[in-house]
C-alpha cells in the first residue's frame, strides 16, 4: 500500500512540475555527457597504449665505430662487451621485466637503414660502419626507465631508446583533453547538485500542505522525504538515459562511423565500451539525486 | 490520558514563557475546553501534546508515553494516537473528499481493503455520505470541516486536537460541528478543543481549562466561557 502510495505520489509530483524534471533531466544529461566522455577518452588512450606499447620496444644501441658518445671511447662493441648487455637483460636484475631480446645484427641494420632510405644520403655506408642493435621488448612497457638505467652506461652501449617517446605527445594531448572534459563534468555535476537541491526544495515547498497533513496523521519522515527523493531520482536517471543515448550515438557515427573509415590504422574504442560505462552513469545520477535530497529534506520536510 | 506535569515552555531565552508551571490531567473520554485570550498559550499546550515543540521544564505524558523521553523516529506513532482537527480544515485542494479522508490512511500503510471499508463508514458519520467525489471547493465550510474531523478520526485515534474548529464557521454551522465532536466524544475519544467562541462554551457545559499568560488559571467541571477565577 505504502509502495503504491509512494509511486502515486511521484508520480503526481512529476506530472505537476514536469518543467522542473525536465530541467534536471536535461542538467544531468549535460553533466553526465561529459563525464561519460572523459571516460570513454581515458579508455581509449588506454586502448590505445595497450595496443601500441604492445609493438613498441626499447633499442640499446651499441658502440659502433667512430662513435662520438663518451661511452663508446674505448671503441666499437665488441663481442664480450654485447654478451655481456645480453647476459643483463636475460640474468640479470630486470630479467623479470623483459620479455624478449632480439639481436639485429649489423647487417640487418644496414638493411633497414638503407631501405628506409629515399634520399641516398645513407648510400655511402657500409655494414662495418654500424654496430648490432638489440632489440628488447618489455612484459610492461612502462618499465622502460628501470631497463634504460640497467643497460646505460655498460661498456659497449651507445645509446638506450624507447620508441615510446614517439607516441608520448599524443598521449600527453588525450590525457589533458581527458582532464579537461573530466574538469568539465566536474563543474557541470556541482551545477546539477545545487539545481537538483533547489529543484527539490521548491517541490517541497509548493507541496507543504500536504506534508504538513502527512506529518500530522503520522507519517514516518522517510515516507514523507521517499516521493521528492524518488522524483529527483527519476528525473536524474532519464538524464542518464539520454547521456547514455548521447554517448552511444558519439560512438556509433562518430566513431565507428567516421573515424573508423578515415584514419584506420587506430584501434578505436566501440560501443560496447558505452555499455559498460553506462551503468555508472546511472549509480552517478542517483547519487546525485540522492545528495541533493539530503542536502534538502532535512530542513523541509521536518518531523 | 494526558499530563502536564509543572510544564514551562520558553521559546527565546530570557522571553516570558509560553506556559508557565502548567499542572494539568486530561482522562480518557473527557470532553475538555481550552479558552484563553490570544498568546494565551493555547497553540504552545496543543503543540506540545503533539510533540511539535518540547517543554522546556516539566513532564508530559500522552496516551501513555512520556514525551520528554520520546525518541524522534517514534514521533509518528504517537500521532497515530491523535487526531487534529484545524481553524482552516487543512485539506488538499486537488484530492476528492474521499481521497482526502483516504490519505491519512494510505500514509501510515493501512491496506486497500481496510481503506475502503473505513472511508465510507467514517464519511457517513460525519454526514458527507454521497459527496465523496466532490472537491473541497465545492463544499461549504462546515462540509470541509466535517471532511477535515472524518479525516482527524477515520484512524479511531484515542484522542482528537481541536484548534479553533468552529473558529471559520458561522453559529448555526457550528453546532452541527459540535454536535459531531460530542458524538465522537461519546465513543470514548478524549477531545481537547481550543477556541474562542463563548456561546459554544456556554451551551456546552463540559470541562472547562482556562490560560492566562501561559499559566493555568482555571480548571471548571461543566464550565463556562468567561468566568475568571483561579
Amino acid at each position: 500500500m505504502r509502495l503504491r502510495f509512494i509511486m502515486g505520489e511521484v508520480w503526481n509530483g512529476l506530472r505537476r512540475n514536469s518543467t522542473m524534471a525536465l530541467s534536471v533531466a536535461l542538467v544531468t544529461f549535460v553533466s553526465l555527457t561529459f563525464v561519460g566522455a572523459a571516460a570513454l577518452t581515458q579508455m581509449q588512450v588506454q586502448q590505445l597504449k595497450d595496443a601500441w606499447y604492445g609493438q613498441v620496444e626499447v633499442s640499446i644501441f651499441l658502440c659502433p665505430p667512430d662513435s662520438y658518445e663518451d661511452n663508446c671511447a674505448a671503441g666499437p662493441v665488441t663481442t664480450a662487451q654485447e654478451d655481456d648487455v645480453i647476459a643483463v637483460l636475460e640474468e640479470g636484475n630486470v630479467s623479470e621485466l623483459v620479455d624478449t631480446v632480439y639481436v639485429e645484427t649489423r647487417d640487418e641494420v644496414y638493411e633497414n637503414i638503407v631501405a628506409a632510405d629515399d634520399s641516398g644520403v645513407y648510400a655511402q655506408l657500409e655494414p662495418e660502419d654500424l654496430a648490432p642493435v638489440l632489440r628488447v621488448k618489455l612484459h610492461d612497457p612502462e618499465e622502460f626507465q628501470v631497463v634504460a638505467d640497467a643497460t646505460a652506461g655498460l661498456p659497449g652501449v651507445e645509446t638506450v631508446y624507447d620508441q615510446r617517446e614517439v607516441f608520448d605527445d599524443l598521449f600527453s594531448l588525450l590525457n589533458s583533453a581527458t582532464i579537461l572534459a573530466a574538469a568539465l563534468a566536474g563543474i557541470m555535476m556541482l551545477t546539477a547538485i545545487l539545481l537538483i537541491t533547489t529543484t527539490i526544495r521548491l517541490s517541497a515547498l509548493s507541496r507543504r500542505r500536504e506534508t504538513n497533513i502527512m506529518r500530522m496523521v503520522g507519517a514516518s519522515r522517510s515516507l514523507i522525504q521517499a516521493p521528492f527523493m524518488l522524483e529527483g531520482a527519476a528525473a536524474a536517471t532519464g538524464g542518464a538515459l539520454m547521456a547514455i543515448g548521447g554517448l552511444w550515438l558519439a560512438v556509433r557515427y562518430f566513431v565507428e562511423g567516421w573515424l573508423t573509415s578515415s584514419i584506420a590504422w587506430v584501434d578505436y574504442i566501440s560501443r560496447d565500451d558505452v555499455w559498460a560505462v553506462a551503468p555508472w552513469l546511472i549509480v552517478a545520477a542517483v547519487g546525485l539525486a540522492l545528495i541533493a535530497s539530503l542536502l534538502t529534506l532535512k530542513r523541509y520536510t521536518r518531523a | 490520558m494526558i499530563r502536564f506535569d509543572n510544564v514551562s515552555k520558553v521559546y527565546t531565552r530570557g522571553a516570558r514563557p509560553a506556559l508557565d508551571a502548567v499542572d494539568v490531567e486530561i482522562e480518557r473520554g473527557d470532553f475538555v475546553f481550552l479558552v484563553g485570550s490570544s498568546g494565551s498559550g493555547k497553540s504552545t499546550f496543543l503543540k506540545l501534546i503533539l510533540r511539535e515543540e518540547r517543554a522546556t521544564s516539566g513532564d508530559i505524558w500522552v496516551a501513555g508515553r512520556h514525551l520528554n523521553r520520546l525518541s524522534n523516529w517514534r514521533v509518528p506513532q504517537l500521532r497515530r494516537e491523535i487526531g487534529a482537527v484545524f481553524q482552516d480544515f487543512r485539506l488538499l485542494p486537488n484530492k476528492t473528499v474521499y481521497q482526502n479522508v483516504a490519505f491519512a490512511l494510505e500514509v501510515i500503510g493501512k491496506s486497500r481493503r481496510d481503506v475502503k471499508a473505513t472511508v465510507p463508514e467514517m464519511l457517513e458519520l460525519v454526514g458527507l455520505a454521497g459527496k465523496e467525489r466532490r472537491l473541497p471547493h465545492e463544499l461549504s465550510g462546515g462540509e470541509q470541516q466535517r471532511v477535515a474531523i472524518a479525516r482527524a478520526f477515520v484512524n479511531h485515534p484515542p484522542i482528537l486536537l481541536c484548534d479553533e474548529p468552529t473558529g471559520n464557521l458561522d453559529p448555526g454551522t457550528s453546532v452541527g460541528i459540535m454536535r459531531l465532536l460530542d458524538r465522537i466524544n461519546r465513543t470514548g475519544t478524549t477531545v481537547l478543543m481550543a477556541t474562542h467562541d463563548d456561546e459554544i462554551v456556554d451551551q456546552m457545559r463540559k470541562r472547562v481549562i482556562e490560560l492566562k499568560g501561559g499559566q493555568l488559571v482555571r480548571d471548571q467541571d461543566r464550565g463556562v466561557y468567561g468566568l475568571e477565577t483561579v
